[in-house]
């Protein structure tokens, strides 16, 4: 699988979570997707899709981008 | 160890709180009120003389060999027909009953063959027990027995056979196949002298509706329905109790053997999932423990593409543990892991995550849950914070309304889908929500209320619909709503699921089941009495399944039907311990008992025991681990008792992660499909070859007792322990009783669990512990596990999976009755007269315009890929929609099946696949390509001789 393949899909499941979590609110729901994506994803794929994001988020939904934001800050602050 | 002989009352057990006392040849008893003479005089240890009685089924009053005398009555009633009353007294052995039961007796005997020390019955015949009971000497009507019919054996069976000539007419076998079974194939045709069974209209066993499941077998009292087994082997000498290890039904049976040769298995009448009834896997499909296929020895290669060299389990293991250690020398701690096998026990699972968490260094541990209800584990943990169903199987027994979601009990979990059909009978009502007209929607004395055929991969929508109607028409139950679950969630919920967009009439077209059905359905649900929601694969395996699952509990809480016997949320989980491999910490981000990994004080106790540090970051699924191989950073995987490439979905995706890996170590049975892509291969044992415990669909823990020695000589959990030490990470246990005592000591919900527990109160329902030392049949009686409950708002997100002009139909797969799972085992067995092949069900008028005929080959292609198999044309399918098995590695219908899954869990959409249908000449080029692969990986280099 090429990279640009497996960021797809890290991309298409982050919005799919994202779809889930959207009926909290935008108040609510970044902080949901992040926790999801921290309880269930091993680190290389939390790692891929933040890279994804550094690279310019391309696909992210608003809501899944601003929880990839949380995630990265997260990661950045150990 | 000797025979177990229960002990047979004659009639079932009266369920009466109300006591009667009565006398019985001079001894006062005591009884539930509804319970007969004989039962009463059964359990004062009195025997009386019977026939047609037996306690699987009701009373009968027909072989007139049970009579009483009861004082102040005239004549001499039967004792199986006759309840106790207040006083009553009663005499069970008078000259008059002796004469007149004498009578009877002759009379039988004078028209049954007397080739007793021939028979395959002998030892074991009630008939021949009768006539020794009550002293018949003499038959002074002749011995030949020519008055009964005898149209010749029935063999047709594979398991056992029919011999009319034996028959005496007792209707045993009738009663018990409508009972018991709830099936209704066996009649007895003619009247009088002519009276003889009858499957079917007068049809052979095998050309019948018969279903195999032995009831009639296990209650003819003489050699007339006889397992061939018997037949052929003679009686068996002792019997150990064990557990099946099919499906999640988690059937005990006895294992009746002639030294370590299995001779039958017996359901075991105190079975508390089973409570003494089988089904054809279970009780007869057996055979592949010994089936010429199976591998006995370790083998290893270099490449995949090399044949097979048999070593000593010394090499394999020491070759094992250096090619994963190299791998992670090479690739990193990351770069290996390992599922469990949940057709394995508790046991051996734990050390399977145990050896990875603690012997590979990393969380990269999975199960095949996460291709079945790892969306029920994520769903229900967060509505009611429990991963597992919420009853126990006796529960159907007081429910009033059954709400059945994409499952199929009555092929899937056949021995409690006769439980649930024997409910319905007694006047239950039933919804069913599913796709395909599945047999309980309409069958012998069954019928469903309302059938919601609802579009493929719309359950959440219809769901939401169903509490629409719920909380609109105001049939909540607000009571329990605001003392046992979060108000304000609940409020929130609420206004969600009223909205007019989720009404019946709005998801009406887009699941195509009409408004008012799903309107009278939600009414019947919510007021109908106890009301019990049991759902299957077809809720989980979808890219909402997680989202399902949280709608069905928030359907519960809404109706106030938790907490309760015949209520409930009721997972039906596939493999025989997929509850256990869940329980025991086989997912990549829980430890045993559903605790995180991230949690300090969880992993501190488990690195405390182990001596290891654990990491806490969640390891790889099992799609993960086959992209990150793919991607080349994952290369090597121990895979226990689990057939991926056969079973999980896009098979050549599989193939490719399988293929992109350095070592792949499979231990099972037989070189299984994903053996086809492994470097190692680790024989291991079936249930019958080693001790250990399996968790049911209702959270039952029950042992599983080894009946012979292990072919392959060493049980499973014997292989992980090896494999352990040679990777540097010490594990000793001499027993699987040590490896529970850890388990233990380790997990809260199993802290009161011991082989000395399991051997005293025969089986638990986990939480056991000091809060609940006998275990737990009904959970969150007073309150939540998470404390309140929590309602979830379940928007209905489409599939990305959408038919179109290529592909306009829609695919969903399942199971069927004969065969399990990826029919490694169900394969090698008879069964394969039932279900010889995958077949592709299509609805005729879908087939009409393709110009498919039935049985006809027929190409069946997605976006993923193609497969060619025989239409099946049935009505069972809707329109728009066809179906089929993965029992057969020949079909490899998982080359269909796409890579959307659940967005929770990654649970494979299997139920949801785009799909044209067209006539073929027979299997694809691929499959062919694949059958030639597969041939040649299984070559096995012969054993060359050194010279002396």
């Amino acid at each position: 699988m090429s990279s640009d393949r497996s960021s797809d899909k890290l991309v298409y499941m982050a919005n799919q979570i994202g779809k889930f979590f959207a009926s909290q609110g935008e108040a609510k729901a970044p902080a949901a997707i992040a926790e999801h994506l921290k309880k269930f994803w091993d680190p290389r794929m939390r790692a891929g899709i933040v890279a994804h994001l550094e690279a310019g988020g391309a696909g992210l939904d608003p809501l899944v981008r601003e929880a990839v934001q949380r995630l990265r800050e997260t990661m950045s602050a150990k | 160890m000797s025979l177990i002989h229960e002990i047979d009352y004659g009639t079932p057990r009266s369920k009466s709180d109300t006591m009667v006392t009565l006398t019985i040849d001079g001894e006062t008893m005591t009884v539930p009120e509804g319970t007969s003479i004989m039962r009463a005089a059964m359990e004062m240890g009195t025997e009386i003389p019977k026939l047609c009685a037996t306690d699987m089924v009701d009373a009968f009053g027909s072989c007139r060999l049970c009579l009483v005398e009861i004082e102040g009555r005239a004549g001499t009633p039967a004792s199986c027909t006759t309840p106790v009353m207040p006083g009553m007294v009663v005499k069970t052995q008078t000259e008059r009953l002796k004469r007149l039961r004498k009578g009877v007796m002759e009379l039988y005997i004078s028209d049954h063959p007397l080739d007793c020390l021939t028979c395959a019955a002998n030892g074991d015949c009630e008939l021949q027990d009768m006539a020794g009971a009550v002293g018949l000497r003499d038959v002074r009507y002749g011995h030949e027995g020519h008055n009964h019919p005898n149209p010749g054996l029935d063999e047709s069976n594979p398991y056992f056979t029919y011999d009319p000539s034996k028959c005496i007419v007792c209707s045993r076998c009738v009663r018990a196949c409508e009972e018991v079974q709830g099936t209704f194939a066996l009649t007895i045709a003619g009247r009088g002298f002519d009276s003889v069974v009858s499957p079917g209209m007068e049809e052979s066993f095998l050309g019948s509706e018969c279903v195999s499941c032995g009831a009639c077998v296990q209650a003819c009292p003489t050699a007339t329905l006889t397992e061939k087994s018997v037949i052929e082997i003679g009686q068996p000498e002792h019997s150990v109790i064990t557990t099946c290890a099919y499906c999640g039904v988690g059937c005990t049976f006895k294992a009746e053997m002639r030294g370590n040769e299995v001779v039958r298995m017996v359901p075991w009448k105190d079975g508390k999932a089973n409570r003494g009834h089988s089904c054809v896997k279970g009780r007869f499909a057996w055979g592949y423990a010994s089936h010429k296929e199976r591998i006995l020895n370790p083998m290893i290669r270099v490449s995949i593409t090399d044949p097979w060299r048999e070593v000593s389990w010394e090499e394999a293991i020491a070759h094992t543990a250096s090619e994963f250690k190299r791998i992670q020398a090479k690739y990193g701690r990351l770069a290996i892991g390992g599922i469990t096998s949940s057709r394995c026990t508790n046991e051996e699972t734990f050390l399977v995550q145990k050896l990875i968490r603690g012997g590979f260094g990393n969380n990269n541990v999975d199960t095949c849950a996460r291709v079945c209800h790892s969306p029920t584990g994520y769903g229900l943990s967060q509505t009611y914070g429990t991963s597992a169903g919420t009853q126990d199987f006796d529960s159907v027994e007081h429910s009033d309304v059954i709400l059945l979601i994409g499952a199929n009990p009555t092929d899937a979990h056949p021995v409690f889908g006769s439980r649930m059909k024997k409910r319905l009978r007694e006047g239950a009502k039933l919804i069913v929500l599913d796709p395909r007209r599945i047999d309980l929607v309409r069958m012998p004395h069954v019928e469903a209320s309302y059938h919601l055929p609802l579009r493929p991969g719309t359950n959440v929508a219809v769901l939401t619909a169903l509490a629409h109607v719920v909380v609109t028409e105001g049939l909540a139950d607000e009571h329990f709503v605001r003392e046992r679950c979060d108000w304000d969630e609940f409020q929130d919920w609420a206004a969600f699921v009223a909205d007019p967009r989720n009404s019946p009439e709005a998801i009406s077209e887009l699941s195509g089941v009409p408004a008012e059905d799903i309107r009278a359905a939600a009414r019947l649900y919510a007021t109908g009495g106890n009301g019990a929601i049991y759902y299957g694969l077809g809720v989980t395996e979808h890219s909402q399944g997680s989202t399902t699952v949280m709608a069905i509990a928030n359907l519960a809480m809404a109706t106030g039907n938790i907490g309760r016997p015949g209520v409930g949320v009721n997972p039906l989980r596939g493999q025989n311990n997929v509850q256990g491999a869940c329980d025991m910490g086989s997912f990549p981000h829980e430890l045993s008992g559903y605790r995180h990994v991230s949690g300090d004080e969880t992993r501190a106790l488990f690195e405390a025991l182990w001596g290891v540090p654990l990491d806490h970051e969640p390891g790889l699924r099992i799609p993960n681990m086959l992209d990150a191989a793919v991607d080349g950073v994952f290369k090597g995987l121990y895979v226990q008792g689990e057939d991926i490439l056969q079973s999980d979905p896009d098979t050549r995706h599989v193939a490719a992660g399988l293929a992109a890996m350095e070592c792949v170590v499979v231990q099972d049975l037989f070189l299984n499909e994903t053996a086809n892509y492994a470097h190692v291969f680790l024989p291991g044992s079936t249930f019958l070859e080693k001790d250990g415990t399996f968790t049911n669909a209702e959270r039952r823990i029950q042992r599983v007792r080894k009946v012979m020695p292990s072919k392959s000589g060493k049980a499973d959990w014997e292989i992980t322990i090896d494999l352990a030490n040679a990777m540097g990470f010490s594990m000793a246990y001499a027993h699987p009783s040590e490896i529970m005592d850890e388990i233990a000591r380790l997990t809260p919900s199993f802290a009161g669990v011991s082989y000395a527990k399991l051997e005293a109160e025969g089986s638990v329902q986990w939480p056991c512990n000091e809060h609940a030392p006998h275990g737990t049949p009904v959970m969150h009686v007073d309150g939540f596990v998470r404390g309140k409950g929590r309602f979830m708002v379940t928007e209905y997100v489409a599939t990305d999976e959408r038919t179109g002009p290529r592909f306009p139909l829609l695919l969903t797969t399942g199971r069927i009755l004969s065969q399990y799972n990826v029919g490694a085992q169900t394969r090698r067995t008879a069964n394969v007269v039932w279900h010889g092949e995958d077949r592709l069900e299509i609805h005729p008028h879908d087939a009409e315009q393709r110009g498919v005929h039935d049985g006809q080959w027929v190409k069946l292609a997605s976006r993923s890929g193609e497969t060619s198999l025989r239409a099946l044309i049935t009505e069972r399918v809707a329109p728009g929609v066809v179906y089929t098995t993965f029992h057969h590695p020949g079909t490899q219908a998982n080359v269909v099946t796409t890579d959307f899954s659940d967005w929770a869990t990654n649970c494979p959409e299997y139920k949801v696949t785009a799909v044209q249908v067209m006539p073929s000449n027979g299997p694809t080029a691929w499959q062919e390509s694949y059958d030639e692969q597969a041939r040649t990986s299984r070559r096995i280099e012969p054993i060359v001789e050194a010279a002396e």
